[in-house]
């Protein structure tokens, strides 16, 4: 019996969905390059370099030929500052929630003690709850705060205490560090411990057996949640609403504000850009892998 | 004292997971606290919220209504009951929809060749890890009403010299549906994936050794052994569903409002967070019933962190 035998019924159904996958990101790249500024229809790339001229809703020629409107993005200001933002953001967050998070696996895969459970439980809390009620609670939690500092401080104007950065950073870390510690955890699972107590009789004392023995030994695991926590805070849209302020936003905000005015060709440049940084992040994981195996 | 830390295991396990543990009881749990409070008082003239330990907010939810035609004190208004109902039907039927459209593929996946496997897996995370507004926008380019499928039937329609009128798909239920099928498919696709490559082959030739037919060997081996996939798929898929207002609000307009959109707009066009609160307290007892009994029957499986 052939294992990989498969009912051309799920050859076909593969290929529909597959289909249905990529059709809307196939559209959304090809009318990136569209020379209509309606973007009903696709009429053609804009083919000659040159000052910009216009006919009707057609740009018949760009300084930046078939990429102006990835030209135009790059002249808008604000996706600038979201980006920026939104790197600063996923970096401190997915940095700080790896190094908490393993910590945290650490300790739940291999000591005993009093709150193990309820660390245990909690790191459930983002899987099982919507998001949106994570969102808002913690709203409620930064205003209310804030609201009695403020008082009890004295601040005002400038120096008020607002959201703003700080504020998206933390929370991106609370629903960013369960994933990294549950990850590790599975890696830790699987875990040999004789290799520890092999360099503990040869001498190498806790510290040494960590960094030498266990980190080398855990760290695709800690690798995949620090990826999983950047991914995560990169494409969080819920959270990010309800704890950024003025200053902070990020580009799926921008976006979003956007779309609920205008329909323009610079939403279609600006997502060629980031599945085109997806696509190659994809592929070289790809690499890496097959060189592991 | 470090001489102490040294020799205590507890000591070094809850110093480990202390920052952590910290940050979730900040951040989770005390908002989920704070919340439940406010839910119980009112809204004061300026947005702001007046403690105190009152249900209304609660009886609104279900249709009580103090805004009545003249001479009643209180009636039935069924606006935010039906939005809770909405909001759980349209999570159900994403998610057999998504069911349906996942398996398949996920089955095709696990059944290939391992050397093509990681590249069918990573065309699933392409789309995934493309951004959420992103792909909500794709589809509001695909469906407007000067949208692209309305491009290219009028196209045809002209080819052929008929009279075409664009149809109306954005801003309508279906279009939400599909926005959520497509916006979560993937979160579906990889626990059943990781179920299904679980399976281990001679547990096949078994089947066949014992005369089962393959239709017979899918229903009673494969499809039993890869629920804990589904589960884990389902939970995936059905709370972010239930939760999420960026689809409905773009896709749905006005059309398609979602208990997603009622607590959003409470908090920043209503200004009555006590009402949000409520609202949000009802969609996340909704969700954990839901969840609580669908695991306690299929179980819990650990594909949750695998995707």
């Amino acid at each position: 019996m052939n294992p990989y035998r498969r009912h051309p019924f799920i050859r076909v159904a593969t290929v529909l969905v597959y289909i249905f996958l990529y059709a809307p990101i196939v559209v959304l790249v090809l009318y990136s390059f569209n020379a209509s500024r309606t973007n009903v229809l696709f009429e053609g790339f804009i083919s000659s370099f040159g000052p910009l001229k216009t006919s009707g809703s057609l740009v018949t020629q760009s300084p930046c030929g078939p990429f102006h409107w990835f030209c135009e993005l790059s002249r808008n200001r604000e996706v600038g500052v979201a980006a920026r933002n939104t790197l600063t953001i996923a970096f401190i967050s997915t940095l700080t929630s790896t190094v908490i998070g393993t910590m945290a696996a650490l300790a739940l895969q291999r000591y005993n003690f009093r709150m193990k459970p309820f660390s245990q439980i909690s790191l459930y809390i983002p899987i099982v709850i919507p998001e949106i009620v994570m969102g808002i609670g913690i709203l409620t939690l930064f205003s209310q705060l804030f609201g009695v500092l403020n008082n009890a401080l004295g601040l005002a104007g400038d120096s008020r205490l607002s959201l703003g950065l700080g504020t998206v950073i933390v929370s991106h870390i609370a629903f960013s560090v369960p994933f990294v510690t549950l990850v590790v955890q599975a890696r830790l699972q699987g875990f040999d411990k004789s290799y520890e107590e092999a360099a503990m009789d040869l001498g190498a004392n806790e510290l040494v057996t960590f960094w030498r023995v266990t980190f080398p030994m855990i760290l695709p695991g800690v690798l995949s949640g620090a990826l999983l926590a950047f991914t995560l805070s990169l494409d969080d849209f819920v959270i990010t609403f309800f704890t950024t302020g003025p200053g902070a936003t990020t580009l799926p905000i921008y976006v979003y504000g956007l779309l609920r005015r205008i329909i323009t060709p610079q939403v279609n440049a600006l997502s060629t850009i980031w599945i085109a940084i997806v696509l190659t992040a994809v592929i070289l994981l790809q690499r890496l892998q097959n060189r592991e195996a | 004292m470090l001489q102490r830390l040294r020799e205590n295991k507890a000591w070094q396990g809850t110093l480990l997971a202390l920052p952590t543990t910290l940050w979730l009881f900040v951040l989770l749990v005390i908002p989920l606290f704070l919340t439940l409070v406010v839910s119980f008082g009112r809204r004061s003239p300026d947005g702001g919220v007046i403690y105190g330990f009152s249900f209304h907010n609660y009886l609104r939810l279900i249709g009580y209504s103090t805004n009545c035609p003249a001479g009643q004190s209180a009636c039935f208004d069924p606006l935010y009951a039906q939005i809770l109902w909405r909001s759980l039907t349209l999570a159900f039927w994403t998610t057999v929809i998504v069911i349906l459209l996942a398996y398949p593929l996920a089955y095709f996946i696990a059944r290939s060749h391992p050397r093509r496997r990681n590249t069918f897996l990573m065309l699933v995370l392409v789309p995934l890890w493309t951004n959420f507004v992103i792909r909500v926008y794709a589809w509001m380019m695909l469906l407007r009403e000067q949208g692209v499928i309305n491009g290219v039937l009028g196209w045809i329609a002209a080819q052929f010299g008929l009279p075409f009128q664009p149809l109306q798909m954005l801003y309508t239920p279906g279009a939400v549906l599909v926005g959520m099928v497509y916006e979560f498919l993937p979160f579906m696709i990889l626990p059943i994936f990781t179920s299904l490559e679980k399976i281990e082959l001679p547990l096949y030739e078994a089947a066949a050794d014992l005369g089962a037919n393959p239709f017979r060997t899918f229903l009673r081996v494969t499809l039993p052994l890869s629920m804990p996939g589904v589960v884990a798929g389902t939970i995936l898929v059905f709370i972010p569903v239930m939760g999420t207002f960026i689809v409905s609000d773009l896709l749905g307009g006005k059309q398609v409002i979602l208990v997603g959109n009622l607590i959003q707009n409470q908090f920043l066009s209503a200004r009555d967070p006590t009402f949000g609160s409520a609202a949000s307290l009802i969609l996340m007892i909704m969700t954990l019933i839901v969840t609580y009994f669908y695991t306690r029957k299929f179980g819990f499986g650990e594909e949750i962190i695998t995707a």
